[in-house]
C-alpha cells in the first residue's frame, strides 16, 4: 500500500471529535461508485495552464483540483518546510481578494490543500452552479497573493503547533525526522515536508516568500482538473476568462541532486518516553512511474495487507512478535522507500524481531509466491481502484496527479500495470531491494 | 477586463433530493432497508446489532465480540475467513461505537452470493477461540499503552468519563480489563445481541431483486434465536460544569475538551443546535477557528460538535493549543461563547453560514452509499424523512435571535466541563 505523507491545511473539525466513540481506528473505504474508465478533456491556456475536465453529471456538485509542480523537495536546504508553510499563506487574500475562505463557503462550497514532498494540491467543493466562484478565487490567488505579514505571522505559529501536535508531542511522532536523514544523504527527500526544524520555520521572511511565489506559482507549474456537473465547453470559456490573461512564466526546469546508491548497511538505536520498542526497516526503491513500483506496492500487500497477509500470519499471529506490524512504501516520485515497521511484544529482542521480519523477506527472494496469492492481491488492488473511481474528488486528484507523471491518460492504464506483474517480477524484485546494503535499520527503544 | 474585486453571481442551494430507503422484512422479521441507486455495480451490506446488556462489570464484551469476530468459526480460521473475502476483491469491516456494533460489506454486486455466506458464518457461528483471544488482549494492551500516552486521547477519555461515569459512553478502559475477557462472556455476549430480532440490515449501491433474495436467503431463515437481551438504557444528570486538569510534565501542546449534555437528535432544538454549533467551531472560518486558529495562530485546530447518541447528546469542543496559549485559548472560548449568548450573529454571518450547510449536505450526497448514511440517522433516532425538511427549513430560516435564545439555553461556559490534558 502507498501512504504518501502529506500535510493539510486544516483537519476538518468533525473528523477528531467524535470518532472518540471508536476504541479504535478501523480501516474505511472511500464511499464511491464504480466506472472502469475515468473520461476526460483537455486543452491548455495560451500561458501554459493545463485543463483537464471530467464531466460527471451523476452529481450536482463540482470540484476544481490545482495541483502545482512544488513540494519539500524544491526547498532550501536551509530553509526546509516552506513549500508547506506558503501552502497556508496561500488563504492569507489574495491581491483583489481580501479572504479566500469566506466567499467560498457564502456560496455552499468547501476547500483543502496538502503538500507533500513532491506537490502541492489545492481543491474544492461546490455545487455546480456556483462553478464561476471557484474559478474567481483560484484565478486571483494565482495571479497574485495579498502578502499580508499578519497572515505569515500567524500562519508560522499555526504551522509550528501543527509541528508539535504531528512530529513532538506524539509517541514515535518524531521518527521520521530521524529516518529521513538516515536514508537519504544528497536527495532532498532528506528532510520532511513539514521542516527539519521548528527555527525554519520561524525565520521565513517576505522576501522569501514572495520569492516563492514568484518562482513556482505560476500557470506553467499547475495543472487544473474540473470535474462533475461541468461542460468542457462552459470551463473552457471560463478558463479564459480568470486565468487566460495571467502573465506565462517559463517552467523551471528541476535538477535536484541524484541519490547515489547505497552500498553500506546502516544501522541506529535511538531511546525515547515511548511504552514500547519500536523497529524501523527501510530499503530505497523504485520511484512512482517505474514498473518496479508496482512490483514494490503488491509485496507490501503480500507482507501487511489485511488478515491472511505474510507479516500478520507468520509474525503477529504465529510466532506472536509483535503486536501489529506493516509495509508501505511511499510512492514518491522520485526513486522511494519500502519500509517495514512494527512494534515487537513486551519480552522479545529487537534483534529476534528483525530476524523474523528478514526470514520473509527472504521467503520472497528463494521462493516463487502461488499464484492464487498473486491473484488474492491483485484483485484487491482492482477494486479499490474501482471503489476510489467513484468518488468525484478522487478522480479529479488522480487526473491531475498522472498528468504532472506524463499523462492523465494512465490513470486508466493503473490497474494492467498492477496485472502485468508476474511471480518471476515479485521475487526479482525483492531480490533487487531486500539487501542488507540497501537498508537502514531503526531501533527505536523505549528509555 | 474581468473585474476580479467583484463576486461571480451565485445561487444558494434550494432542493436536496434524497433517495429513500425501501423498507422490507425478512421472514424471520429482521428488517431490511434498501437504498438504491446508481449504475456502478458495488453494494454495501451493513448489518447493524444493537450493543446491550452493559454492565461496568464486563466493559469490553460488546467490542471485543465485534473485533473478534474475524478471529474464526468452526469452520472456517481467521486467514480462511480473510482469504475468501480478499479472493473476490471485497472489503469486510467491523465498527464499533457507543450505540451499535456492525459487521459491514462492500462487494461488487456479482459476488454477493460469493460472499454473503463468510458474513453468515462470522454472525452466527463465530467462537472466539482462546488463542485468538490472547492474542488479542496481549496487542491491544500494547496498543493501549500507546494511546495512553497521546493527550489527545486522554482528553477523550476523561470527558467521555466526567460526562457518561462508568456507562458504555464514558468508561475508562484500562489494561486490567483486557485481563478481566474470558471466552464464556465472549459467547454469552455473543449469542445475546447478534440474533435476528436485534439486527437491522441495511444495504446501499446497486440492490437489485435478486440482491435482495439473496439477502432474505442468507438472513432471512436458518438463523437460530438467541438468549434475551437488556437494552441500554441511561439517562444522565448534568453537573456544574467543574475544570479536571491533568498536569504532563514535559507537554509542549495541551489537548483541552470542553463540553456538556445537550439534546439529541429527536429534539425539536437539534437543528437549531446545529446551525449554532457552526456559526462557533463547525467549519473552517468558524468563530473559534477565525479567532484562535486564524487571528492568535494557538493551534492547528479547533472546532465543536453536537454529537447525537442514543441515550445523550452532547456539546463538545476539542483542540490541541501550545501549552504556553492554553489558558489563552480557554479565555477565548469564554469571550466567543458569551458573544453568542449576547449579540446577535450578524445577519452576513447567518446567510454565510445557512448556504455554507445547504452546500455541504448536497456535497455530502454524493452516491447511495452516503444517502444510506442519512437514512441511519433518522432510522435509529426514531425519525422520518420529514426530519430532513424541518433540518432544512431551520437551515434556512431560523432566526439570530432564536439561535442567541439557544446558545442562553444550551451553551452556558461555566457550565462546561473543562478537560485538560498537558499544562495550563
Amino acid at each position: 500500500m502507498k501512504k504518501i505523507i502529506s500535510h493539510s491545511y486544516y483537519i476538518p473539525v468533525n473528523s477528531n471529535l467524535y470518532e472518540s466513540t471508536k476504541l479504535l481506528t478501523l480501516q474505511s473505504l472511500n464511499n464511491s461508485l464504480q466506472s472502469r474508465m475515468v473520461s476526460y478533456n483537455r486543452f491548455t491556456l495560451d500561458n501554459g495552464l493545463k485543463v483537464i475536465v471530467h464531466e460527471d453529471f451523476t452529481t450536482p456538485m463540482a470540484v476544481v483540483n490545482i495541483l502545482y509542480d512544488v513540494g519539500a523537495r524544491d526547498e532550501n536546504p536551509e530553509q526546509t518546510g516552506f513549500a508547506h508553510l506558503f501552502e497556508h499563506l496561500m488563504f492569507g487574500g489574495s491581491v483583489n481578494i481580501p479572504s479566500y475562505d469566506e466567499p467560498l463557503q457564502r456560496v455552499g462550497g468547501e476547500n483543502n490543500a496538502f503538500t507533500s514532498n513532491d506537490i502541492t494540491n489545492y481543491y474544492i467543493t461546490l455545487p455546480a452552479v456556483n462553478l464561476e466562484t471557484a474559478f474567481w478565487l483560484e484565478s486571483d490567488r494565482m495571479l497574485n497573493l495579498a502578502f499580508s505579514e499578519k497572515s505569515l505571522e500567524v500562519q508560522k505559529n499555526v504551522v509550528c503547533e501543527e509541528f508539535k501536535q504531528r512530529y513532538l508531542n506524539q509517541p514515535y511522532g518524531d521518527v521520521w525526522l530521524k529516518l529521513r536523514p538516515l536514508v537519504y544523504k544528497q536527495h532532498p527527500y532528506r528532510w520532511a515536508t513539514i521542516g527539519k526544524e521548528l527555527s525554519h520555520i520561524e525565520n521565513a521572511e517576505m522576501e522569501d516568500v514572495k520569492a516563492f511565489f514568484k518562482r513556482f506559482y505560476n500557470p506553467s507549474n499547475a495543472i487544473m482538473v474540473v470535474g462533475g456537473s461541468v461542460k468542457t465547453e462552459d470551463v473552457k470559456q471560463l478558463a479564459e476568462k480568470w486565468f487566460g490573461n495571467i502573465p506565462s512564466v517559463k517552467k523551471e526546469l528541476r535538477d535536484l541532486p541524484v541519490e547515489p546508491e547505497q552500498t553500506v548497511e546502516q544501522r541506529e538505536t535511538i531511546y525515547a518516553d515511548v511504552p514500547l520498542n519500536a523497529l524501523y526497516m527501510v530499503f530505497h526503491s523504485p520511484a512512482r512511474n517505474e514498473q518496479g513500483y508496482y512490483e514494490t506496492d503488491l509485496i507490501s500487500d503480500l507482507l501487511s495487507r489485511g488478515n491472511a497477509s505474510r507479516l500478520h500470519i507468520n509474525l503477529v499471529k504465529s510466532k506472536k512478535l509483535f503486536s501489529d506490524v506493516s509495509a508501505y512504501t511511499t510512492g514518491s516520485l522520485d526513486p522511494g522507500l519500502f519500509i517495514i515497521e512494527g512494534k515487537p511484544l513486551k519480552g522479545v529482542a529487537m534483534e529476534d524481531a528483525e530476524a523474523a521480519v528478514w526470514d520473509e523477506l527472504n521467503r520472497l527472494k528463494t521462493e516463487f509466491i502461488s499464484q492464487d496469492e498473486l491473484i488474492k492481491v491483485k484483485n484487491k488492488i482492482e477494486s479499490t481502484m474501482v471503489f476510489s473511481e467513484m468518488s468525484l474528488l478522487d478522480n479529479a486528484m488522480n487526473l491531475a496527479m498522472f498528468e504532472l507523471l506524463g499523462d492523465a491518460a494512465n490513470l486508466n492504464n493503473e490497474t494492467s500495470r498492477y496485472l502485468a506483474v508476474s511471480a518471476d517480477d515479485i521475487k526479482g524484485r525483492a531480490n533487487s531491494i531486500f539487501r542488507k546494503e540497501n537498508s537502514t535499520t531503526l531501533y527505536y527503544l523505549a528509555n | 477586463m474581468v473585474d476580479r474585486t467583484l463576486t461571480p453571481e451565485f445561487r444558494q442551494v434550494e432542493q436536496i433530493q434524497l433517495i429513500k430507503a425501501e423498507p422490507y422484512v425478512l421472514a424471520n422479521n429482521v428488517k431490511l432497508y434498501v437504498v438504491n441507486g446508481g449504475d456502478q455495480e458495488l453494494i454495501r451490506i451493513e448489518l447493524v446489532f444493537k450493543n446491550v446488556n452493559w454492565t461496568s462489570a464486563k466493559p469490553l464484551q460488546a467490542y471485543t465480540v465485534n473485533s473478534m469476530l474475524t478471529e474464526g468459526t468452526s469452520k472456517l480460521s481467521s486467514q480462511q475467513i480473510a482469504e475468501k473475502i480478499d479472493y473476490y476483491g471485497a472489503f469486510l469491516q467491523m465498527d464499533y461505537n457507543y450505540d451499535y456494533s456492525t459487521v459491514t460489506l462492500f462487494t461488487l454486486t456479482k459476488h454477493l452470493e460469493a460472499t454473503l455466506p463468510v458474513i453468515k458464518a462470522i454472525i452466527t457461528d463465530s467462537v472466539f477461540a482462546e488463542t485468538e483471544l490472547e492474542t488479542f488482549k496481549t496487542n491491544q494492551k500494547q496498543k493501549l499503552l500507546v494511546s495512553l500516552e497521546k493527550n489527545d486521547y486522554l482528553g477523550r477519555r476523561l470527558f467521555n468519563n466526567v460526562l457518561f461515569g462508568d456507562t458504555i459512553y464514558g468508561y475508562k478502559t484500562e489494561s486490567f480489563d483486557y485481563n478481566r475477557l474470558d471466552r464464556s462472556q465472549l459467547l454469552e455476549y455473543f449469542h445475546s445481541a447478534y440474533q435476528p430480532s436485534n439486527c437491522t440490515i441495511i444495504a446501499s449501491g446497486k440492490v437489485t431483486e435478486s440482491s435482495v433474495k439473496l439477502i432474505d436467503a442468507f438472513f432471512g431463515q436458518d438463523w437460530e434465536k438467541g438468549t434475551d437481551a437488556v437494552p441500554n438504557l441511561f439517562s444522565f444528570a448534568s453537573d456544574k460544569g467543574t475544570e479536571h486538569y491533568v498536569e504532563r510534565a514535559d507537554a509542549l501542546q495541551s489537548a483541552i475538551r470542553l463540553g456538556k449534555l445537550t439534546v439529541n437528535r429527536a429534539h425539536e432544538d437539534f437543528p437549531g443546535l446545529q446551525v449554532l454549533n457552526t456559526v462557533l467551531g463547525g467549519y473552517f472560518s468558524s468563530r473559534l477557528m477565525a479567532n484562535i486558529r486564524e487571528d492568535k495562530g494557538y493551534t492547528y485546530g479547533i472546532g465543536s460538535a453536537i454529537v447525537s447518541l442514543q441515550n445523550a447528546g452532547y456539546f463538545v469542543i476539542g483542540s490541541e493549543v501550545g501549552a504556553d496559549v492554553c489558558t489563552a485559548a480557554i479565555n477565548e472560548i469564554e469571550k466567543e461563547i458569551k458573544t453568542l449568548q449576547t449579540e446577535l450573529i450578524p445577519q452576513e454571518e447567518l446567510q454565510l453560514v445557512r448556504n455554507y450547510m445547504m452546500g455541504s449536505l448536497l456535497g455530502s450526497l454524493e452516491n447511495a452509499l452516503s444517502h444510506a448514511d442519512k437514512f441511519k440517522n433518522i432510522l435509529f433516532s426514531g425519525l422520518t424523512y420529514e426530519y430532513y425538511n424541518q433540518y432544512i427549513n431551520i437551515v434556512k430560516n431560523i432566526s439570530a435571535e432564536h439561535l442567541q435564545q439557544l446558545a442562553i439555553k444550551y451553551l452556558d461556559f461555566n457550565d462546561l466541563e473543562k478537560v485538560i490534558i498537558g499544562k495550563r
